[in-house]
């Protein structure tokens, strides 16, 4: 095995995405699906990144695993540095050595993550063996450790069970286990929970919660569900027409909005602890990625839009609190100051 | 509202078994998936019922059963002092015009190959005395523009438009007949948080305007308290506790309704730590085999012995002010401890 600590600075941060690109080349033209994202992440720290379908936040997640389609997804700009080393410049089989090692992800749909032809136990077996040269035993050993760590009952009999004779709440349990086997210091959920029922869904945020904090990993959470972020997240990353338009503190994000989508979505949603009035509507649909608008994407449904919005350039990425940025040049009036 | 007259919709003891059955040639029954089993609601003019539960619950299957699409294994349901129950051929599909539905996928709901004139305009086909021939295509062209689509676009497929608009063709579809009633499930689950609210306005615009009563079935329970008048709380195929939505929302008294309310996350950090979470043990049990006495007593931290042998009916209680299906119901205010 090739040590793949070589290179990395522990003094660098644990993961920073710089100005990522991502485009799709297909017959119907080239969609951008990510136009420059940026972000960091920190030991022990979840960062949420929030956007509608086909803002661009799934593709981000594969392109830091390096998972990709390809063809037709091409990556074609930016860096992604793990503890300093550039992920994208490595050859296949050094990258290899990083998922799952050091950055594992979790998928919506853990049915279609899994195999459906082989047990659970020799899913997770099968980690250690490869990874870790392990023996058989002692590989069936360590599943049997990881889905008591996720708290799946009687895991010494459901280990000899498949996939399919799982409920979805213990699926999504097995898949974690399997993302946490090599003790990643990076993972990635994308819509984790999105296909469960609201009390599964607790169980698992809550069980998410508690082993981030024993092994202080760092979280990327992948969601569209503003409550689930207000929860969990430490700081949000709000996407559009695949960029990052909003960054901010969890509190400073829900409190005062400093994007004008950012402030829309959360007009836009009902609330459970009391009844709204009509609600807030964004007026028109998400641009196509073939076809995203000039200037600052979102000026066509925006209310605060005006001539500057649409010139060719974009708006930048203003800085307005240490750890908060917006690329909105009316960045003052959405905030009211 | 409490008057008798404004009934538009009167369901008793709705119960729905699909049967497991067993070999190929000589079927035999071994059982029943106990999908809805004893559900009593009524519906009154103007007025939205929301229910709401998890999946598996029997909130599909009633939907199936109030429209028509199955027929319950007993209870009748009452429209317009007609039980719809024992209705057959013409006095049915006469009595269906009455209560419509919007499906869920916009996507599969709508059949590709048809234009969206022809979807919208395919219940005057069944029902040719609805509209005369000449009026069709004008009547459609009206649902559009009713549910904010451009009438021009009459011709136009289903791929042609986005999930928020194909859901608006569900609901000119709907429409169509001029229904009092309309079940609604889970019409914007498929949606992006942008178009729900679309949608969501125009369905309560559209209540307003044609005096619908709707029946809004739906597990996001922040869009269902949104939208209901009353709501419904069912668990393994029966109601476990309905009432106002303020009642339910805010001093719910079943430990099934305040365990799916303190697991819903609220949209504000600043809660954080600072609700009630009560976090349930395990799944749902399968409606094939439900346990006996209380459904929820093998996820339930007040259950007792007691609940196992007597099972809780759907009524007022001591201490609790709207009708609940626990022995032990008590309120407790899981969204505002802070």
């Amino acid at each position: 095995m090739t040590d793949i600590s070589v290179g990395l600075d522990p003094r660098a941060t644990l993961l920073h995405v710089d100005d990522l690109h991502v485009e799709f080349r297909t017959r119907d033209g080239v969609a951008k699906a990510v136009n420059g994202a940026s972000f960091y992440l920190n030991p022990g720290e979840t960062l949420a990144i929030l956007g509608e379908s086909g803002c661009g936040k799934s593709v981000t997640a594969q392109a830091v695993m390096g998972i990709l389609d390809s063809p037709p997804g091409h990556v074609t700009g930016g860096r992604v540095l793990y503890r300093g080393v550039d992920l994208l410049q490595l050859a296949e089989k050094d990258r290899r050595q990083f998922r799952a090692n050091r950055i594992a992800m979790i998928f919506q749909d853990a049915l279609s993550a899994l195999n459906p032809v082989y047990t659970v136990g020799f899913q997770l077996a099968e980690l250690f063996r490869k990874h870790r040269g392990m023996s058989r035993a002692a590989a069936k050993v360590k599943a049997i450790e990881l889905l008591d760590q996720v708290r799946i009952p009687a895991a010494k009999e459901r280990i000899n069970d498949y996939p399919h004779q799982f409920s979805g709440g213990m699926r999504q349990r097995v898949m974690i286990a399997m993302a946490l086997a090599l003790d990643p210091e990076v993972l990635i959920a994308d819509e984790p929970t999105t296909a469960l029922d609201v009390t599964v869904q607790a169980q698992i945020m809550g069980l998410l919660a508690e082993l981030q904090h024993q092994r202080n990993m760092g979280l990327i959470l992948i969601t569209h569900d503003m409550g689930v972020v207000a929860d969990v997240a430490d700081r949000i990353s709000v996407m559009y027409a695949g960029k990052i338009v909003e960054e901010a503190p969890v509190y400073d994000i829900y409190a005062r909005p400093a994007h004008p989508y950012t402030k829309a979505l959360l007009e836009s949603i009902p609330r459970l602890d009391h009844k709204g009035r009509e609600l807030n509507v964004i007026r028109g649909l998400p641009p196509s990625l073939t076809d995203i608008p000039q200037g600052c994407a979102f000026h066509p449904r925006c209310g605060y839009a005006r001539d500057i919005c649409r010139m060719d350039q974009e708006p930048p990425a203003y800085q307005i609190a240490a750890h908060r940025i917006a690329r909105c040049h009316f960045i003052r009036e959405v905030l009211g100051v | 509202m409490s008057d008798v007259s404004d009934l538009v919709l009167d369901a008793r003891g709705l119960v729905k078994h699909f049967p497991i059955t067993q070999g190929i040639v000589f079927k035999s029954k071994i059982g029943a998936v106990r999908a809805v089993d004893g559900v009593d609601l009524q519906l009154r003019r103007g007025e939205t019922l929301g229910i709401v539960g998890e999946s598996g619950c029997g909130k599909s299957t009633l939907a199936k059963l109030l429209v028509g699409l199955e027929k319950p294994t007993s209870g009748e349901i009452t429209v317009r002092g007609e039980n719809m129950v024992r209705l057959s051929g013409p006095a049915l599909r006469r009595a269906r015009r009455n209560i419509q539905m919007v499906m869920q996928d916009p996507y599969t709901s709508l059949n590709p190959r048809m234009t969206v004139g022809d979807i919208i305009g395919e219940p005057y086909a069944i029902h040719p005395d609805a509209v005369p021939r000449s009026g069709r295509e004008r009547a459609v062209q009206e649902l559009l523009d009713l549910v904010g689509l451009n009438p021009d676009h009459i011709n136009r497929y289903p791929h042609q438009f986005s999930g928020g608009q194909r859901q608006r063709i569900g609901i000119a579809r709907a429409l169509a007949l001029r229904p009092e009633i309309i079940v609604c499930d889970e019409p914007v689950s498929a949606l992006d948080v942008s178009i729900q609210a679309q949608v969501i306005n125009l369905l309560e615009r559209l209540q307003r305007e044609l005096g619908l009563s709707y029946i809004f079935i739906a597990h996001d329970l922040s869009v269902v308290r949104h939208i209901s008048d009353r709501v419904a709380v069912m668990y393994l195929g029966k109601i476990v506790e309905t009432g106002h939505h303020k009642a339910i929302y805010e001093q719910p008294t079943h430990p099934y309704t305040q365990a799916l309310l303190s697991a819903v996350p609220v949209p504000d950090p600043r809660l954080r730590g600072h609700r009630d979470h009560i976090v349930l043990e395990g799944d749902v049990p399968s409606p094939a085999n439900p346990p006996s006495g209380c459904r929820f007593r093998t996820r339930c931290w007040k259950a007792q012995p007691y609940c196992a042998d007597h099972e809780p009916l759907l009524q007022v209680r001591q201490r609790a002010p709207h009708p609940s299906a626990c022995h032990y119901a008590e309120i407790r205010d899981v969204l505002h401890r802070y």
